[in-house]
């Protein structure tokens, strides 16, 4: 097998993207937002994302929330590289809520998903930074009377060519203060990064490995008293009738029990005295339109659905015709469950709701919707609202949803006092915003080469946004297509469909969203198309991607470093897949084993990944690390199921993680193809699944249609 | 009245005796780096050592902790230089971190009484604290590594 090399093209093309990327729409709020800012003396401030004091000090601001994926440090890297700061003299602030100043770009809300942070962001960051950087140079070259083309600067100092003379920045901060704000300055050459593509250290670490990490559930305020709610019993839809607070305001530490909209809100001094009085409050509940639902009901449903015509989202050529003219065909029906995030933290938040402002506290990615609904909750303008953005105890998409804020802006606002309001994990699982289920109809054809003539995907299931109110009524929802509808193969008859199907369980965006699922489907059938041609499934997918360059690089370098073609160990098979999601481009190949009760185990994974610049590599690598076990903690484990409307799982025993003992080394190589930067979080997940059940095909035969992978089917008699 | 010793300070709380020594330490103590993840001894985010031994404080009432030494991921090392930490720092084991403590203290534990553990003594000793961010790979490599900075004395 051929290997890949870089071409010199290829390197060159990374200032030509990052250059030309200038151009594109978005409006750099530096002049503007000076005026508005609070000037303080002695301090360089040209913009919301950095400052300099006399000191040296450089001040960045980072908007994206720290969830774990190393936005701190990425932010600082993209920055303080353009800035040309020094490393050791940096400091980082979480962006307060305010979306005039630190609304993404380019979806203009202060929301955090999707894998946008670098992507999004980066063309405005380094715009900002190195205006910062142009001012410092005119200051220095103001100073010493010389033309502002023979200065430069190394990190921290700007630097007289000629003489050799040298003034920090921080020495320049007056100066450069009363110079107008430079709106196209020069961008550096990717040759003169200093941080951007070096394996720097997170800046988060020390805190984490100390404990003085503070994240939502640590926050402490004074006078501070904890709540947790009571919820229904029923996964959406439930109502209080009634409640009887007698016992529960009986247990020592309780001091309120109000209803919210979420259910009745217990408040005590402490955690245990809040959970006690839980235990003790009698409720009674309208268990609502979802009283009866169940999952079996709602396999059933999708299966008859799945016989009914859906919207197109695709359509290429003629399917039906060339399903019928007499080839070899194959279909197949893949499910998959809901899946909750999980997060490490359950949901939490601290609310302060005084006259005439509140102040929250909350582990979100979103902090623009927290100042909205906290704002609306307590009857101020959006402005008295202050929002302190903790770090994160992993967010997968889960916090970009305000339930959590809801609950602590409504109850503190009730008892008058600020309240931590805390979930359980229990309260975590049974009402998170899952993950989707769908059903999934293949109908494939090949031609007289084996290669694939048609190509049929009916997708039934819910769709987020729809869901969510944010996709226009009767339109295709891209969240519940993508990956389907954008399959990369060169299939000359292609038709996708979707039938939107909500039982009203509530839906939300899970680490890769659509792709998660859509990836598996598409992954595990085009490799039964191979199987059936009597194919090698990487040549297949190889021949089949053509006019798709990017698919086509990861996957050769996947294969190329997991020794593709080679034998696997003993007991072991590969598979491979290969999907983009989120603007990048992930390959993987895993090395499998079954053991005769059935249990699977992933021991090497192989991913390629394509994010176009990557900023951080080891940063990049630790992201592919984390993917592979979400994938297949999901793969091996996770379902969430629903009997009389209420969610089966409830804490790590009937909803399991992954474990260190059953960790695969995971082994990552990055293409870097020079094209713009692509996100990180979630497209190390999609490719993840397939590959381990296309190897499990290749080791047992057994092909898996449903996931989590029953162990039942796989156990040897 | 209990009395606890907790990373060296004696402390007196005033609680009941069942009372989880997990928010014990987290509420009357304010040493947040000690998680809550699940409150059933299922995730580890809660481990703390009881005279040098991990145990999952959100499961062990506050009187099993009287007398004895309760050490937290505050009080492994004065400045953060535990052999473990300093590991942790080389490799970037953390993501979101919120796991870590509990990671932390169950490894500090396994190093204090097997000084080069194997792969198997790390899935052993390891297995019941959760990730969800999936740090596992550099768990194992940031244990190893404390183990050879163990040995090489701390510098």
């Amino acid at each position: 097998m051929k290997s890949i090399k870089l071409s010199r093209r290829a390197l060159l093309k990374t200032s030509l993207a990052i250059g030309a990327g200038l151009t594109i729409g978005f409006e750099l709020p530096v002049a503007r937002t000076r005026s508005t800012m609070a000037q303080t003396p002695g301090v360089f401030t040209p913009n919301q994302w950095l400052s300099i004091d006399r000191d040296g000090l450089v001040t960045i601001t980072n908007s994206v929330p720290e969830m774990g994926q190393g936005s701190m440090t990425t932010t600082t890297i993209i920055i303080a590289d353009e800035l040309d700061a020094d490393w050791s003299r940096i400091r980082v602030n979480q962006a307060p809520a305010d979306p005039k100043r630190y609304a993404n770009p380019v979806t203009g809300s202060q929301s955090y998903g999707g894998s946008r942070g670098v992507r999004d962001h980066i063309e405005m960051w380094r715009k900002s930074a190195a205006a910062a950087r142009e001012m410092l140079r005119q200051a220095a070259a103001d100073e010493w009377g010389v033309p502002v083309d023979q200065v430069d600067t190394e990190p921290g100092v700007v630097v007289h060519r000629a003489t050799g003379r040298r003034l920090p920045y921080g020495k320049l901060v007056d100066r450069a203060q009363a110079l107008p704000v430079p709106q196209n300055p020069k961008l550096k050459t990717p040759d003169k990064f200093r941080y951007i593509g070096k394996n720097l250290h997170r800046l988060d670490t020390p805190d984490k490995v100390t404990g003085r990490a503070i994240y939502g559930m640590d926050v402490q305020v004074p006078g501070m008293l904890v709540g947790l709610i009571e919820r229904a019993p029923v996964v959406a839809g439930g109502k209080v009738q009634s409640f009887d607070a007698t016992a529960a305001k009986a247990v020592p530490g309780v001091k309120h029990v109000v209803q919210v909209t979420h259910g009745v809100a217990v408040v005590a001094d402490r955690f245990p005295a809040a959970l006690a009085g839980r235990r003790a409050l009698t409720v009674t509940w309208d268990h609502g339109p979802l009283a009866q639902l169940s999952s079996e009901e709602i396999s059933r449903e999708y299966a008859t659905l799945a016989k009914q015509s859906g919207q197109v989202a695709r359509k290429d050529g003629d399917v039906e015709k060339t399903l019928g003219a007499g080839g070899r065909t194959l279909e197949a029906a893949y499910e998959v469950p809901y899946l909750e995030h999980a997060c490490m933290e359950v949901m939490n938040a601290t609310a302060h709701v005084m006259p005439d402002s509140c102040v929250v506290w909350a582990p979100t990615q979103n902090p623009g919707s927290t100042q909205s609904t906290a704002a609306k909750i307590s009857g101020l303008p959006p402005e008295k609202v202050t929002v302190n953005t903790t770090l994160l105890g992993g967010g997968f998409g889960r916090r970009g949803e305000v339930d959590f804020i809801v609950d602590a802006v409504e109850t503190a606002k009730a008892v008058g006092a600020p309240v931590k309001l805390m979930w359980t994990r229990e309260d975590d699982i049974r009402h998170g915003f899952y993950r989707p289920a769908t059903y999934n109809v293949f109908r494939g054809a090949l031609d007289a080469n084996g290669m694939p003539a048609a190509w049929f995907h009916r997708i039934v299931g819910p769709g987020i946004l729809t869901q969510k109110g944010r996709a226009p009524a009767n339109s295709v929802d891209p969240a519940a297509v993508t990956i389907a509808r954008e399959l990369p193969y060169d299939i000359p008859n292609l038709q996708v469909e979707w039938v939107n199907k909500d039982f009203g369980v509530p839906v939300g965006f899970w680490r890769s969203v659509g792709a998660s699922q859509n990836g598996f489907v598409t992954e595990c059938f085009i490799d039964e198309m191979a199987h059936l041609a009597g194919k090698d499934p990487f040549e297949y997918r190889r021949a089949l991607l053509a006019k798709s360059p990017r698919h086509k690089a990861v996957l050769e370098l996947a294969a190329a470093r997991a020794n593709w073609g080679a034998p696997a160990p003993a007991g072991r098979a590969r598979g491979i897949a290969v999907a983009f999601s989120y603007g990048s481009y992930a390959a993987h190949v895993v090395e499998a084993s079954v053991a005769a009760d059935g249990r699977v185990r992933a021991h090497r994974i192989v991913c390629a990944i394509d994010c176009g610049l990557a900023v951080n590599p080891d940063q990049v690598k630790a992201q592919m690390e984390g993917g592979a076990v979400y994938a297949l903690t999901a793969a091996l484990y996770g379902q969430i199921t629903v009997d009389k409307g209420g969610v089966q799982q409830s804490n790590f025993d009937n909803y399991p993680m992954m474990r260190i003992n059953e960790m695969p080394t995971v082994e990552t190589h990055i293409l870097d193809s020079g094209e713009a930067p692509g996100g990180l979080g979630e497209p190390g997940v999609p490719p993840v699944a397939p590959a381990l059940c296309n190897a499990i095909f290749a080791l047992t035969g057994k092909r898996i249609r449903r996931l989590p992978i029953s162990v039942e089917e796989l156990k040897r008699a | 009245m209990i009395t606890l010793v907790v990373n060296g300070k004696p402390q007196r709380v005033d609680v009941g005796p069942d009372q989880p020594l997990l928010w014990v330490i987290r509420e009357d103590l304010r040493l947040t780096g000690t998680k809550y993840g699940c409150g059933m001894a299922l995730c580890g985010a809660c481990t703390v050592h009881l005279d040098g031994t991990p145990v999952r404080s959100c499961v062990t009432p506050v009187s099993a902790a009287a007398g004895k030494r309760v050490t937290t991921i505050e009080g492994l090392s004065a400045q953060g230089t535990h052999p473990v930490q300093r590991a942790w720092m080389e490799v970037d084991a953390p993501q979101c971190g919120f796991c870590q403590s509990g990671q932390i203290m169950s490894a500090a534990a396994l190093l204090a009484r097997k000084a080069s553990p194997t792969d198997a003594d790390i899935d052993a000793a390891m297995a019941g604290n959760i990730c969800r961010c999936g740090t596992y790979q550099r768990i194992r490599a940031a244990i190893h590594r404390a183990a050879a900075l163990k040995k090489g004395g701390a510098r």
